[in-house]
């Protein structure tokens, strides 16, 4: 913390604050947020914009920028004071300040530049250093502890910014130049294996000891030292996070050896099932599937993960990893156009005590507040709808949240493929390069410590979404006009993974200098190893250059020529003139040894604790309704424009009140046709605990269940595999993982339904002293499927008294890992995972498919989290309707013993199950579809708004109001 | 005759310009979408067109303030043109961003007399902003608006369109009582939110705006500024509620543009 001698700013400072008799929502919110802390004597806020102008400005100059720029003269009022000036005292009894730290990316401050040099304010002073913070004057008798715990639980995040409690010495001006230098050498060649592996440890190169013995073996062939700007591509292009050893590596589990187990499961089931309507899968940046072939429209797909630059920056982490995903989605083919995004989120108990939150790490609501502000602030700038996802929550995601940001989007087929020709500019696009971000890749490939916000700061990147809405307007006007031949997005790794990818198999030549800087003092690896946000990089043909670069000028978006594709087989970068690295691209790409990793799996030991009916069934299905994974996300939904483009059809939140949560959301991307495109999800983080291989099984299956629920047709389904897992050099962790890939090829295979694309994460643990704490193996299936007629897509909510309910499926006594057993007082942790029986389901998806394509369906629900007494109370409470039912028929499986047949058919969470209302007229057609898959009428739709639910003998196991159903749905955590 | 033109502006952070063309031109307008930056460089093309439409979006970031930079551009770069635009019979809609740039830019509630840009902004200049919603979030839902006994030329009194609101800086305030009462005898409020006759009128007011005004003219009722979005709710399966209801032709959002292109008519220059 700074005092308050320090040296003030030598800037026009402009402080701006609501009028005090306007009501300021934000000094409301902070108010909240501190009673939650525990804080009481704050009595009132007061929340303030501020602005540091180059001390160049006239008065006359920082008096009109702060009045017509910066205050809204209806709202605001702002205080103006000359460089150096101390504000007056506020009255508050403490004033903290927020500012960005030196070199951190600030949108505001970049628009104000640009805003002041459009119009002219300012003059030639709105060229120097515009730098913006917050302000906070709090009032009551708070004490310093107080005040510091506010600043840094709620104002703001020290990994990222200065906090200053009643000190007025903000920072002002561009970072510290560092010291940049030209080519250097590092010394490896006589190395020992302990100093190569300090060498690993130091230089955050994230390689093991082989890698190291190759690359040492490859220059001493060479006969020389690497270059420092060679041992940092190595380092990120053989990171886990970009060449994916392990599922590529050599596996040894019980006795069978297995080279590389996503070509032998995952991408094997795609190329067996080998799908004529599959365009492009796994080689690009994003999966693409036929949509439209009349029109030529395909639609692709791609899920990223972000965890570990979340888990330090919720809101930065989070937004930039949407950020990340929109351009991969920029990034395939030529590009395509975004149409919707999805995003995923596991974080710790919204409850947990604060003094069980380990030490370094931030607390699960503050994670999810962030992570789902940052997607928000993000997703809704650039346009695109936010339509699906979901909430897990386990304590072993305290200190390793999961974050997953899907985008989908529409490509012509003419523009699926890109080449990349000799003689091609590298041209680069968007935002600048500064030091952010530098060691993304190595970082996530490496565990999370309780030191790791303070070390890996640097690996923390800010996004800017209007410089992508740039490049994506940009981009999509130069791709119809034909004027490049290749993109890609500058993701993990920045230019050196970009420029390495696109020119492997030609040669490339950089200029490192050349590229546009944030500001001065970057040394060349810098340049070339920064994940500085919303780049991208374009192969352009020489005559089109002038044309392209023109059309980025119009959407007043930066680009410049870093370089040339070359035919020479090597990559060569230089800087101002001097060559820096020169290396075999077939070293590069090809070079990394296959080490062989042991894995084993044995169950966890659990005694089944049986299933007896409880006392209350009524209260049981409400204390399932309030179950963190089952609760309402409203709150969350509500935050994220799933609007934007007007495409919707099937929205995340459906019925009277809209309160009903959808299995899918289904757009009509198109004008041209009424088909459409389902969007939907599976997951499961206590199955994955218990049994690897059946929760991979039961998540695809909730994703595709969950499809069809809505309208999507099976035989048109693509999905993708995004795993997050713990340190896979740990022989039980890639156990499970072999496990979990063996279940997405037999499911793939069942269904026929084949992966399009894929990520994974496999380092997610956290270490606190000597204990680690590993992630439950988590594998998020994400589905895309067409929906052939959108005036066919089926909601969830009730729609008519007197209509059939029907059950689709047969219950098993699976409630392992069920959101019941969960709240059993035991914990519940035994039990068999649900699992689909993969005979039976494909063809069960296929005959509802078939009942709703023909229109005989007026609502579906699937059975998920809390089985059959959840979707029944949700459908009933969303169509403010009620529901008789009696389930003492609904078919049931072999039952061990223990478990009662009625609590097993309430609460199961059996794969491959829906509810389904069909209207008289319909019900003959209707059930002739599942003569071989179990069908059960267990009863009707009734006007009375109650849930009454019957079991063997008529006994009134449940009779609730939808209100009292929809309160449990609605009492979770709200934000 | 040919169809009117309708001149629809994008700018970085744009983004429900496409559904907005598609709104238009599906009631029968023609359609130019231009960036801002060419349309202040080329002015003159409003005098082709019948109508100028800001479209949603979060123009540059929303930094600042909603719409702030771009209502500055705009109140230092066309001004004048805009005004005189309106002045011989153009169109102008801001729909939700476009709304908060419109607010921003003095041309909803311009003074009585002829005003210099600068002052356009300062105290005495403006007297309506578009305020933090009260629940100092974005939020997204559906709503329903209803038209005013309004100046607008293109509104019907008590005619009822349900649209999604989804904004975080959309709640309509005024400087004082005065300035409402103003509005209100000039028929300048021209949309409001249909709020439960008792009882909290959230979430059907989604952001707290007095008087529950969801949209406002200037005096000549030829351009309007609303925070809701009638663009997003022109197909049959846009309702949040259509698998509920019965076959239908289009959503209730086309009427309102339709009738904008009909009241639209080439402007004399």
């Amino acid at each position: 913390m700074d005092t308050a001698t320090a040296t003030l700013p030598n800037a026009w400072r402009v402080e701006v604050f609501r009028r005090p008799s306007v009501d300021d929502p934000e000094a409301n919110h902070l108010l909240g947020a501190a009673r939650e802390l525990g804080v009481e004597a704050l009595e009132s806020a007061r929340v303030g914009h501020g602005y540091l102008l180059p001390p160049e400005l006239s008065r006359e100059a920082a008096t009109q920028i702060a009045t017509e720029l910066l205050s809204d003269p209806v709202l605001d009022e702002y205080t103006l004071y000359e460089p150096e000036e101390l504000p007056a005292p506020s009255g508050a009894s403490r004033r903290v300040l927020v500012a960005k730290k030196a070199g951190v990316m600030d949108p505001v401050a970049l628009t104000i530049a640009r805003g002041l040099k459009r119009t002219g304010l300012g003059g030639s002073a709105a060229d120097a250093h515009i730098s913006t913070f917050s302000a906070y004057e709090l009032a009551g008798e708070l004490s310093e502890e107080e005040t510091s715990l506010i600043a840094r639980r709620v104002l703001g995040n020290e990994t990222i910014e200065d906090l200053l409690l009643d000190s007025e010495a903000l920072p002002y001006g561009p970072p510290a130049e560092g010291s940049t230098h030209g080519r250097v050498e590092v010394p490896l060649l006589d190395l020992d294996d302990e100093a190569l592996m300090s060498l690993s440890a130091e230089g955050c190169l994230s390689l093991n000891l082989v890698e190291m013995h190759a690359i040492q073996a490859h220059y001493r062939e060479a006969g020389r030292e690497p270059t420092a700007c060679e041992l940092e591509t190595i380092a990120q292009t053989w990171s886990e996070h970009c060449k994916h050893k392990t599922f590529a590596g050599i596996i040894e589990m019980d006795g069978e050896k297995i080279d590389n187990l996503l070509k032998t499961t995952i991408k094997r089931a795609t190329d067996e099932l080998d799908k004529p309507w599959c365009i492009s899968v796994f080689h690009d940046n994003a999966g693409i599937i036929e949509f439209d072939p009349e029109s030529g429209w395909d639609l692709c797909f791609k899920v990223e993960t972000h965890n570990h630059p979340s888990a330090i920056d919720p809101y930065g982490g989070a937004g930039t990893g949407i950020g990340g995903v929109i351009r991969d989605i920029l990034g395939v083919g030529l590009g395509a156009r975004p149409i919707a995004n999805t995003d995923s989120f596991f974080v710790g108990p919204l409850d947990m005590a604060r003094e069980d939150v380990p030490k370094g790490s931030m607390h699960p609501r503050r994670i999810l507040r962030g992570v789902v502000a940052g997607v928000r602030d993000y997703g809704n700038r650039m346009g695109i709808p936010t339509v699906s996802g979901g909430v897990w929550v386990h304590p072993d995601y305290v200190g390793n949240p999961l974050v997953y940001a899907g985008t989908v989007g529409l490509i012509p087929r003419s523009c699926a493929d890109k080449e990349v020709c000799p003689g091609d500019a590298i041209l680069v696009v968007g935002g600048r390069t500064g030091r952010d971000g530098i060691h993304g890749a190595t970082f996530s490939s490496a565990e999370l410590t309780e030191d790791s916000d303070v070390v890996s700061s640097a690996a923390v990147q800010i996004g800017d979404a209007i410089a992508e809405k740039r490049v994506l307007d940009g981009l999509l006007r130069a791709r119809d006009l034909g004027l490049y031949r290749a993109v890609t997005d500058c993701g993990a790794g920045g230019f050196s993974s970009a420029v390495g990818e696109m020119g492997e198999e030609c040669g490339a030549e950089v200029d490192l200098d050349t590229a546009p800087l944030k500001y001065a003092g970057l040394s060349p690896e810098e340049v070339w190893i920064s994940e500085a946000q919303e780049r991208m990089v374009f192969a352009v043909p020489p005559e089109k250059l002038d044309a392209c670069r023109a059309v980025f000028d119009a959407e007043d978006c930066e680009s410049a020529v870093i370089g040339t594709f070359t035919d020479t087989g090597r990559l060569v970068l230089r800087w101002k003139g001097e060559v820096v690295a020169d290396m075999a691209m077939s070293f590069l790409h090809d070079g990394t040894p296959r080490p062989t990793r042991k894995a084993e799996w044995s169950a966890p030991d659990h005694a089944d604790p049986g299933l007896k009916m409880p006392e209350h069934p009524g209260a049981a299905l409400l204390g399932c309704l309030g179950h963190p994974d089952v609760a309402s996300k409203e709150w969350i939904v509500r935050q994220y424009d799933h609007e934007v483009q007007g495409a919707s059809v099937v929205k995340p939140f459906v019925g009277t009140q809209a309160d009903g949560p959808s299995d899918a959301a289904v757009l009509r991307p198109l004008d041209s046709t009424d088909a459409g495109c389902a969007i939907s999800c599976g997951a499961n983080p206590r199955y994955g605990l218990l049994d690897p291989y059946r929760m991979a099984l039961a998540v695809i299956d909730e994703a595709l269940r969950n499809s069809v629920a809505c309208g999507g047709d099976p035989d048109h389904t693509a999905i993708l595999d995004n795993f997050s897992w713990g340190n896979c050099d740990k022989p039980d962790r890639l156990g499970a993982l072999v496990l979990a890939s063996r279940a997405c090829y037999d499911a793939a295979m069942a269904y026929s339904t084949p992966f399009i694309s894929g990520k994974d994460s496999l380092n997610n643990e956290y270490r606190v002293g000597d204990e680690t704490i590993a992630i439950p193996p988590t594998l998020l299936i994400s589905a895309l499927a067409k929906v052939q007629d959108v005036k066919r897509a089926t909601t969830m909510d009730l729609k008519e008294p007197g209509n059939s309910i029907y059950l689709v499926g047969i219950t098993q006594a699976e409630l392992g890992g069920s959101v019941h057993f969960d709240l059993m007082p035991s914990g519940g942790a035994g039990g068999v995972v649900p699992a689909p029986d993969l005979e039976a389901a494909p063809r069960a998806m296929r005959a509802l498919a078939g009942a709703i394509a023909a229109g005989e369906v007026r609502a579906c629900h699937d059975l998920s989290e809390g089985g059959l007494a959840v979707a029944a109370a949700e459908s009933a409470f969303a169509g403010d309707l009620g529901a008789e039912l009696d389930i003492s028929g609904a078919p049931l499986g072999e039952l061990p013993d223990g478990y009662d047949p009625d609590a097993t058919r309430l609460f199961s969470e059996s794969c491959t199950r829906w509810i389904v209302e069909v209207s008289p007229e319909n019900e003959d057609a209707f059930r002739a579809r599942f003569e071989e898959t179990p069908l059960a009428h267990i009863g009707r739709v009734t006007e009375s708004p109650r849930l009454v639910v019957r079991g063997t003998d008529r006994s009134t196991l449940i009779d609730l109001s939808t209100d009292e159903l929809r309160a449990a749905h609605q009492s979770g955590f709200q934000g | 005759m040919s169809s009117p033109l309708a001149i629809v502006t994008r700018t970085a952070g744009t983004n429900c310009d496409a559904e907005t063309v598609r709104a238009l031109e599906l009631a029968g307008a023609r359609v130019e979408l231009i960036h801002i930056h060419q349309l202040l460089k080329e002015t003159q093309r409003l005098e082709e067109a019948s109508m100028c439409v800001f479209p949603g979006g979060f123009s540059y970031g929303d930094d600042i303030a909603a719409g702030r930079v771009y209502g500055l551009e705009l109140r230092d770069g066309m001004y004048a043109e805009l005004s005189s635009f309106v002045a011989n019979g153009g169109l102008v809609l801001g729909i939700c961003n476009g709304f908060q740039v419109l607010a921003e830019s003095g041309i909803l509630d311009p003074p009585a007399e002829p005003t210099p840009a600068d002052v356009l902004h300062s105290a005495e200049g403006r007297q309506i902003a578009l305020h933090a919603n009260a629940s100092n979030r974005f939020e997204c839902r559906w709503i329903e608006l209803e038209a005013a006994d309004t100046a607008c030329v293109w509104l019907e009194e008590g005619q009822r369109i349900p649209c999604p609101a989804a904004h975080a800086e959309g709640r309509f305030v005024v400087r004082d009582d005065e300035v409402l009462g103003r509005l209100k005898s000039n028929r300048q409020v021209a949309l409001r939110y249909v709020v439960p006759a008792e009882g909290d009128p959230y979430p059907a007011n989604p952001n707290g705006a007095v008087d529950h005004i969801a949209g406002v003219c200037d005096p000549s009722g030829r351009a309007l500024g609303l925070m809701p979005h009638p663009e997003r709710n022109v197909l049959p399966w846009n309702h949040p509620q259509w698998t509920r209801r019965g076959a239908r032709e289009e959503g209730e959002g086309l009427s309102f543009f339709r009738q904008m292109v009909h009241a639209a008519s080439p402007v004399s220059v």
